[in-house]
């Protein structure tokens, strides 16, 4: 899938994932893609509800070994 | 899609209690919530400028994972305080864990808003210099006059 910006947040534990995730999104404009890559186990579940909450869109997620592996578009 | 609201109390003032309210505060203003925290009584301590000071005691924490068994006569020995704070931020570091100055750093630029118990203030003779600039002094009713109107209240 095609991406504007990618945020490595491998490594980094709740609530990391989530904040970096937001304020990556917030330099971005409309409509363009953020690639996510995490290492917390509990980072789709809390994609799928940022995703929820904040209205931007997650397009794909995916777990890749021990990684997972998020796209989300900027609303 | 109407903006959720959040009013946390942090009551509490050591290493584990900390991170609640503060995690919980950061990962709802990346939601987009609108959150204040009301730091009260111990929790003060988790506005100074200078956190280093925020500890853990083995002591009394039957809950806490402790690598070795440990009886409590010799949790009481001095040092062991200060081993044990600085074996739980060891290991908040190695597993990815952010630090308080980090998240309280994070709930700043997210326009958490914090606000410290002036009676709190008043009580221990505390200097407000040593609260960071950020902090809003208040009471109860000031904080209840939020808290009333919000979809999630909780005490910690």
């Amino acid at each position: 899938m095609n991406f504007d910006k990618e945020l490595d947040a491998r490594g980094l534990a709740c609530p990391l994932p989530i904040v970096k995730t937001r304020k990556a999104l917030s330099d971005m404009a409309s409509g363009q893609v953020l690639k996510v890559t995490a290492t917390d186990s509990g980072s789709m579940a809390d994609m799928a509800a940022f995703s929820e909450q904040t209205g931007n869109q997650l397009l794909s997620s995916a777990q890749q070994g021990s990684t997972y592996v998020f796209f989300l578009k900027r609303r | 899609m109407t903006t959720k609201k959040m009013a946390l109390i942090a009551t509490k003032g050591t290493l584990d209690w900390a991170y609640p309210p503060f995690i919980l505060a950061s990962t709802a203003a990346s939601l987009g919530w609108t959150v204040q925290v009301f730091f009260t009584f111990y929790g003060l301590q988790l506005l100074r400028k200078d956190l280093s000071a925020i500890r853990i005691s083995p002591l009394a924490n039957p809950a806490m994972p402790m690598p070795v068994p440990m009886p409590v006569l010799v949790q009481a020995l001095p040092g062991m305080e200060s081993m044990a704070t600085m074996m739980m931020k060891n290991k908040m570091k190695s597993k990815g864990v952010a630090s308080l100055e980090q998240l309280r750093e994070v709930c700043i630029e997210s326009d958490v808003k914090m606000i410290a118990c002036q009676m709190t203030v008043d009580l221990f003779d505390f200097d407000k210099n040593d609260f960071i600039p950020q902090a809003q002094f208040g009471g109860a009713a000031t904080f209840l006059d939020f808290a009333g109107g919000t979809d999630v209240c909780l005490y910690i």
